[in-house]
């Protein structure tokens, strides 16, 4: 699923809302997280995962094409951790037999 | 100075403030979005979400582990994980400069 068929599947089951509206929803609901990890806060929304940011240090890398040593910045990346509901979801729990059996055709 | 955990009221405080709806259809409005990603992934599906970064999920198989503090062996059985590839867009913005002018 790509984010315009996120929007789709959303408007669908918001008749009253225009598409643009779920499209702005969604859009801001993706940039507070962003936000949220640009100022290096930790985003955690239950029952999906965390979202959280690492700092990784400077370090010396290597082409591994070349062997040319090349030097790494240190930089932040985001991580994110699978929350609790959502590894037993992904893992066959009773919510997401259930999700199976709804979704036979789509 | 990483200090704040935002969450699901942050979020629909932040879709409140920008589409003219009502707060608790912002809550539900967040909730919808969160559970068909969670729907997608259940079922398997790879959710990509352009400029943010992707969602897969990944079938891991049978390992032996150790309990790291016992030393006994333990079989992990084989089970689906899920895991979060950033986009660039996404990289970048977190290394860009830290928007303070922001709020």
């Amino acid at each position: 699923m790509i984010k315009s068929e996120l929007v789709m599947r959303i408007a669908e089951q918001n008749p009253h809302l225009y598409q643009r509206d779920v499209e702005n929803i969604v859009n801001a609901i993706l940039e507070e997280i962003t936000r949220a990890l640009a100022r290096g806060d930790r985003v955690e929304l239950r029952g999906f995962g965390a979202f959280s940011v690492k700092q990784r240090n400077a370090r010396v890398g290597r082409n591994p094409r070349t062997g040319e040593t090349v030097d790494v910045a240190s930089k932040r990346i985001p991580v994110f951790k699978t929350g609790k509901e959502m590894r037993l979801r992904l893992n066959g729990g009773a919510a997401s037999a259930k999700k199976a059996a709804v979704r036979v055709s789509a | 100075m990483a200090g704040r955990t935002v969450t699901r009221a942050d979020l629909c405080e932040a879709v409140y403030q920008k589409v003219g709806l009502s707060r608790t259809e912002s809550a539900s409005l967040v909730e919808m979005v969160l559970s068909e990603i969670c729907n997608c992934l259940a079922n398997g599906e790879t959710v990509k979400l352009s400029s943010f970064g992707s969602f897969v999920v990944r079938d891991k198989g049978q390992r032996i582990g150790r309990n790291p503090k016992t030393g006994v062996e333990v079989p992990i059985e084989p089970r689906r994980v899920m895991v979060f590839k950033p986009s660039n867009v996404l990289r970048a913005r977190i290394n860009g400069q830290r928007s303070e002018g922001e709020e």
